[in-house]
């Protein structure tokens, strides 16, 4: 406050205009949003006994077709398990072009990155349903799908942690007149090797939540025998599933979690 | 030059280090332990890949039959016959309507997770009452959007209204947990001050708390927002609205050229959702 001639001038506030402008540009598109889709809380108010009925016949679940839903979890895990992994491993070179310090054809690191931004524009279940449809129903479009999804993250997440390594050992091989495919051996992968690994789990984390939905697109996992106890309005069996793919998911998150944890 | 970072594989220096204790915990390169660890991980793995692959009866045979078919259908989608231009309007359609379901979404989890990122952040919660808060958020973000949006359509019929619904309530998972770490991270300084000049909490959380976490909570709405605007092409497969909707029927339909305008339409419009997201964020942050 005090204004000696030495002391510096408040800082301005900041410019009115712009702020306002952009708070009447959001308002608008809220306004022109809420009334293109059918938002209405009247429905919604009306829809809670609807709602509430459902969790009414949802309950008590019948536990005993829990031991029937196993085959089907374990399909789900084992869905995760092969679409992660082919991920990554079509992920591992594919990063390594994609990073700017070590892919030095310009042309390459830019076709590799507009392919792995492309894809991942596109949501998994999309995926999912378009590969069940093309290649049948079952477990392998699921595979298909997360594969692709996994190889999509786990390379952008894996480039970018190859852009941050240590120049050091890169330069130190190319100065003894190593090659590239030996400069990535040697002083590449064990910069990158427990992040990548750390990347995989956590994508199979992702993956294990999405696969336990495959079913409701066709794509195979525990998510088609929910779908069709919905459908048949066996609503206490889809309780019962619902109650196993939570557990499930828990499990595998926390023990997934602990390994994460120990390779950082 | 920096050395390079020292690891847990110990090599020459970590040998030197106790020589007459024979291997320690540091240096496991050349220990019996060591390698039956290896190799009993080694074995682990591979067995768990054979029961995966055993179980959904995968095989390189069927994976290519599938890349075949996939092949042939991409051709279709993207070069002969190729995308049916004259199917854009409904494509547009459904794009415009999936952009709103997934803003609508996204706000009413921006709002509704402001409360949970509070309770669950341990300087204002406390330790019990954080831990229960975070673990709301995890039991929420564990019911996918898809199974949302089928027990919504319950309630209020098909269309975008569930799938707003379901975004929204599946967005507060995550949403709370991000806010409960800015939360967790403010300066106390300015709570400080307020308190000692007699604010009541109210006016301790509106000028001291808000203003410092206003930004960050911006942010990661919006990035939530990119996330959801991909969930919006896909809870319409179950009825819930957007373009999944159009997705599904030319699916079943077989039309792969309309798929393929459908497809090609979603990439370059999440493709712009993801710019613009992201240029508005490294300005508010």
């Amino acid at each position: 406050m005090t204004s000696g001639s030495g002391a510096r001038p408040l800082p301005r506030p900041p410019a009115k205009g712009p702020v306002t402008l952009a708070a009447l540009g959001m308002v608008v598109l809220y306004i022109w949003a809420l009334r293109r889709t059918d938002v209405s809380p009247v429905d919604f108010f009306w829809g809670i006994p609807d709602m509430a009925d459902l969790f009414r016949r949802m309950w008590p679940p019948v536990w005993s077709y829990i031991p029937e839903m196993v085959g089907p979890l374990l399909e789900t895990v084992q869905i995760a398990i092969l679409g992660t992994t082919l991920g990554a491993v079509a992920a591992a070179p594919i990063s390594v072009l994609a990073a700017r310090n070590v892919s030095r054809v310009r042309a390459v690191y830019l076709v590799a990155r507009t392919v792995l931004n492309v894809i991942r524009t596109l949501p998994d279940l999309l995926l999912a349903a378009v590969f069940a449809i093309a290649v049948g129903i079952g477990a392998l479009p699921g595979v298909m799908a997360l594969a692709v999804f996994s190889f999509g993250i786990i390379a952008k997440l894996t480039s970018e942690t190859v852009e941050a390594i240590d120049p050091g050992p890169l330069e130190a091989l190319q100065a003894t007149g190593a090659n590239r495919s030996l400069m990535v051996h040697y002083a590449v992968v064990p910069q990158v090797l427990p992040q990548f690994v750390a990347y995989c789990l956590y994508v199979f984390e992702i993956n294990i939540r999405v696969a336990t939905v495959l079913g409701l697109v066709g794509a195979g996992g525990i998510g088609m025998w929910l779908y069709r106890d919905i459908n048949l309005l066996r609503y206490k069996y889809a309780a019962a599933i619902i109650l196993a793919v939570f557990l499930v998911v828990v499990i595998i998150d926390a023990v997934s979690t602990r390994l994460r944890e120990r390779l950082i | 030059m920096n050395p390079p970072r020292a690891t847990g594989q110990g090599t020459a220096g970590a040998t030197t280090q106790a020589p007459g204790q024979g291997p320690g915990p540091r240096s496991p390169r050349y220990s019996h332990w060591w390698l039956a660890r290896q190799a009993g991980v080694a074995v682990l793995v591979v067995l768990v890949y054979w029961w995966a692959s055993a179980g959904i009866e995968f095989n390189v045979d069927r994976l290519l039959r599938g890349l075949g078919q996939l092949w042939t259908i991409t051709r279709q989608m993207f070069y002969q016959p190729g995308p049916d231009w004259n199917y854009f309007p409904t494509v547009f359609e459904g794009l415009v309507e999936s952009f709103n379901i997934a803003l609508l979404g996204t706000t009413l989890a921006a709002v509704l997770a402001i409360p949970f990122g509070f309770l669950a952040a341990t300087n204002l919660a406390g330790r019990t009452g954080a831990a229960v808060g975070k673990l709301c958020l995890n039991a929420i973000r564990a019911f996918p959007e898809l199974l949302l949006a089928i027990v919504f359509m319950r309630g209020v019929g098909p269309g975008a209204f569930a799938g707003i619904l379901a975004i929204g309530i599946h967005s507060i998972g995550m949403l709370g947990k991000l806010y409960a770490e800015v939360v967790e991270a403010i300066d106390r300084q300015p709570v400080e001050a307020l308190q000692a000049a007699g604010a009541n909490r109210l006016l301790t959380a509106w000028y001291a708390i808000v203003p410092q976490v206003l930004p960050d909570f911006a942010s990661y709405a919006i990035y939530r927002f990119e996330i959801n605007v991909r969930a919006a092409t896909v809870v319409g497969l179950v009825g819930a609205g957007g373009i999944g909707k159009s997705l599904y029927f030319q699916l079943l339909a077989w039309d792969w050229s309309k798929v393929g305008l459908i497809l090609l339409s979603i990439i370059v419009a999440v493709s712009v959702v993801d710019y613009l997201s992201a240029t508005i964020r490294s300005r508010i942050v």
